[in-house]
């Protein structure tokens, strides 16, 4: 039945993805919500909270306050806090219960904005969708807040990219997002900006002097819309995990780097290319082990990025099972959205080997080789030690098959 | 230490209130909440883990799922453990009876083993829904007559409204017992997480009585655990069991005693003097029996307790002593039993002061006015642990037992590792829960414990539930 799980996990929710996404850029995130959320948050999806004094509270909404629609106790009290405190923004993200009243954000978040003076964000999750949907609404918004007009272009610099789409519930803090940035620089290019991990709100405002982003997971993709629309800055779509899928990685980018800069240099009137999308080998054309088939569960970019290492480099067969949101255009024909247990289940039937997160073990065929690859989105901090480095250390997955 | 994001140059200003100046029971102006990461407090899903062979199934927004699921996972327990995930369409297709009916069928059909009892946990959006909890009931009996089902629930936006998801997870706990014959030789100590500490005053009294003692958390199976329906007197000592204790009595009809914890000794002797009644009163425990047992228990914990406070007090001099709210449920009466005997007591992390506490909030505004009540969940207490290590670090503190902790919150908010670990009162109770805290205050002093991975684990002592 949908909706249900015996016995696997639950992915990281929309509000958490939030509160992930801005925990780095100095701001204050408070989860609308009666309790819990901020313990789940901080215990199972923040990696970070024990060692950087990020701000991120819940409103302790109470049964009164959602009857009675008293939003002026949340008002005030994140204006007493804010005044306190002096966050660089200010963001509300929703759960269930607010959701259900009808609850306003926008509005909340231009009463506070026209009290505090401080920017703030009303971002309406709902607590049902996962942390993708809320990673992704959260780096749109800064995207269309706090990035700045580009200075002067210097025709001889480097290309310059901004990496989206980072944080810890996709690629932990086992180094995986430093990883990127030096294969990035190692190769020529320049990184402006690391969204949302490394860098502050300062150099992510920056984010428009970039030829080009580099989008390394689904919660990536708002912000890339953001900036290609008001800077015609083109996105590539891809971790750049293994030696042949990164070098299509780098081409990608160094071509769509050279012709936007030939366009803001030219002024040329066809405009930019948009987002491109990484080139992928399908299935069919190279298959050089017929009966094998690799089963990639997790979030759609990183698990299709781990999926083009296994056929470039292992020429398996791959199909990715992606239970977070992924836009259309993302996934390969053959690969699926697999939100709930009874969705999966049938989909590995015919895989040899599956690539998932520990807890989904207990669901996968008896005959397939289980191999390990723990996400934060899914198991929290239980198995972080394990979690591989993929792009120093892509063999840590490779080599097993 | 925090890496400051903000780069903030000046010190945050930590909320807190000389006792004196306190109001009562709220000392605090509640706001924006700051989560630490102290997890040693046990949640729902421990608790329910304590009957054997259960099963749980949490209806809620994935959001919810989460933190429960992992608690789940982390206790090692994902066998007992299944979700129905609300979704959006679920709000405004009004179908939420039938997606707990089939959701929660659907999981039983799927099991390996068929559990004997399921705890299907609805939540606040079953509440604003006006979710027919009763159908739902009803009709999961009808399918399921083997299993026993009870309703238990997440919803904390129900904290301020009647019971607490604490006292009312507790109750549930009892919710499955079937009533059978009361037996007078048979009684149960209800409502703890923990187990009570086999050389507790109340145990060596009850074992003095001749009585058969149940307690959840050393049921082995699903039958040990209807076993405790026998009982003709059940007691308990942690203040959110208590309304579970006056349910189980009104449905299977023994007599409960709530027995108050404390650390003063007037109040813990009165309290076993009234337990000492009913035991005689309601079991097959003769009373000159229980008042001697009785007599020795109260003379040697006197003594003991005397001693370890000498003891203890010469060991650790003048250091600051915090204490804070989950070590226990009474922290105010362990301030008292301390600053009366010379302990250097500086400050307690409590949110507000349970009501127990009330005469000794009154007693230490009068005697010790100065001493200091900090919450743990304002929005600034994000800021207490970089603050109060700089300020030590200030005073060339930063070396040795510079502060001993009593209670998780208080360790980590002091940044130290002399603390001691225990949560809920440790299965502590009447004379044994002073000299038990005294030693572990002596054994913290003494030696340094690793606090930032200690306290991040949830549920401190949930491999009870392990069986």
């Amino acid at each position: 039945m949908k909706q249900t799980a015996r016995i696997i996990s639950t992915y990281s929710a929309d509000v958490m993805g939030v509160s992930s996404a801005l925990f780095e850029l100095g701001g204050m995130t408070v989860m609308h919500d009666a309790s819990g959320c901020n313990s789940t948050y901080t215990t199972h999806d923040e990696p970070r909270w024990y060692d950087m004094d990020s701000m991120v509270y819940i409103s302790g909404l109470s049964e009164m306050e959602a009857i009675m629609g008293d939003d002026e106790k949340l008002i005030g009290d994140i204006c007493d806090a804010a005044e306190q405190l002096s966050p660089k923004f200010i963001a509300i993200a929703g759960t269930p219960i607010p959701t259900m009243t009808g609850f306003d954000f926008e509005a909340v978040a231009e009463v506070i904005e026209s009290r505090t003076g401080i920017p703030t964000f009303g971002f309406p999750t709902s607590g049902m969708n996962t942390y993708i949907h809320g990673a992704f609404m959260a780096l749109e918004g800064i995207a269309g807040r706090f990035v700045t007009e580009p200075e002067a272009l210097d025709p001889d610099s480097p290309y310059k990219v901004n990496i989206l789409g980072l944080t810890p519930l996709d690629f932990s803090v086992v180094g995986q997002d430093a990883s990127i940035a030096k294969w990035l620089e190692e190769n020529g290019l320049s990184v402006v900006s690391k969204w949302a991990m490394g860098s502050s709100l300062e150099e992510i405002s920056r984010a428009a002097e970039a030829d080009v982003n580099l989008v390394v997971s689904a919660a990536g993709l708002g912000a890339a819309r953001i900036l290609y629309r008001k800077y015609g800055i083109p996105a590539v779509i891809g971790v750049p995990v293994g030696s042949v899928q990164s070098d299509h990685i780098w081409r990608a980018l160094t071509r769509a780097a050279r012709e936007y800069r030939q366009f803001r240099m030219t002024d040329d009137t066809e405009g930019p290319r948009g987002i491109t999308r990484v080139k992928i080998h399908p299935n069919e054309l190279d298959p050089a082990k017929e009966n094998e088939l690799v089963a990639v569960i997790g979030e759609g970019i990183t698990s299709l990025s781990l999926a083009n290492a296994i056929r470039f480099e292992k020429g398996l067969r791959t199909r990715v099972l992606c239970a977070t949101e992924c836009p259309d255009g993302i996934l390969r024909k053959w690969d699926r959205m697999t939100p709930d247990e009874d969705d999966i289940i049938p989909e590995l039937a015919d895989a040899t080997a599956v690539i998932a997160d520990p807890l989904y073990k207990p669901i996968c065929p008896a005959g397939a080789k289980f191999i390990p690859l723990p996400s934060e989105a899914f198991s929290g901090r239980i198995f972080r030690k394990d979690i591989p480095d993929l792009v120093a250390d892509p063999d840590a997955i490779l080599d097993q098959l | 230490m925090l890496k400051r994001i903000n780069d903030k140059t000046e010190h945050a200003v930590i909320p807190g209130v000389r006792i004196a100046d306190a109001g009562f029971p709220a000392p605090f102006r509640s706001g924006l909440e700051y989560s630490s990461p102290a997890r040693g407090t046990w949640n729902i899903v421990h608790t329910g883990m304590l009957i054997p062979e259960s099963h749980e199934i949490y209806v809620c927004a994935a959001g919810c799922l989460r933190g429960v699921v992992l608690t789940a996972a982390e206790m090692g327990t994902m066998d007992r453990f299944s979700t129905v995930a609300i979704r959006e369409h679920n709000l405004l297709d009004g179908d939420m009876e039938d997606l707990v009916i089939e959701g929660v069928s659907d999981i039983i059909g799927k099991l390996p083993k068929r559990p004997p009892a399921v705890l299907v946990y609805t939540s606040c959006v079953h509440h604003f829904t006006g979710t027919d909890l009763d159908l739902i009931y009803a009709r999961l009996r009808e399918r399921f007559p083997d299993i026993d089902f009870t309703d238990c629930y997440m919803n904390p936006i129900m904290r301020k409204s009647g019971l607490t998801p604490d006292q009312l997870m507790r109750s549930r706990l009892y919710m499955l017992l079937h009533e059978r014959p009361l037996s007078e030789s048979a009684v149960a100590v209800i409502g703890n997480d923990l187990p009570t500490l086999q050389d507790s005053d109340l145990i060596r009294l009850l074992r003095a009585a001749g009585l058969k003692i149940h307690e959840i958390t050393s049921c082995r199976n699903y039958e040990e655990y209807q076993q405790m329906a026998e009982s003709s007197v059940y007691i308990s000592y942690n203040p959110d069991a208590a309304p579970g204790g006056d349910m189980l009595a009104e449905r299977l009809g023994g007599t409960h005693q709530y027995l108050q914890l404390s650390f003063d000794e007037d109040e813990i002797d009165a309290g076993f003097d009234r337990l000492a009644e009913v035991l005689s009163e309601k079991t097959t425990a003769r009373a000159e029996d229980v008042i001697a047992a009785l007599a020795v228990i109260r003379s040697e914990g006197r003594n003991e307790a005397a001693d370890a406070l000498r003891e203890t007090l010469e060991l650790i001099g003048d250091t600051p002593v915090v204490i804070d709210y989950t070590f226990c449920p009474r922290p105010l009466s362990l301030a008292r039993l301390l600053l009366d005997n010379g302990f250097k007591v500086t400050k307690v992390y409590a949110d507000s002061i349970p009501g127990a506490d009330r005469p000794d909030f009154e007693y230490l505004q009068d005697h010790y006015p100065d001493l200091m009540l900090h919450p743990t969940v304002h929005a600034a207490m994000r800021f207490a642990a970089t603050e109060n290590t700089c300020a030590a670090e200030e005073k060339g503190q930063a070396d040795g037992c510079r502060v001993l902790a009593i209670g998780q919150k208080a360790a980590y908010f002091e940044n130290t590792n002399h603390f001691v670990n225990v949560v809920e009162g440790g299965g502590m109770i009447g004379y044994k829960a002073i000299t038990g805290t005294l030693q572990l205050m002596r054994e913290a002093y003494l030696n340094e414990k690793p606090m930032r991975d200690l306290v991040q684990i949830k549920g401190l002592g949930c491999e009870v539930c392990v069986r």
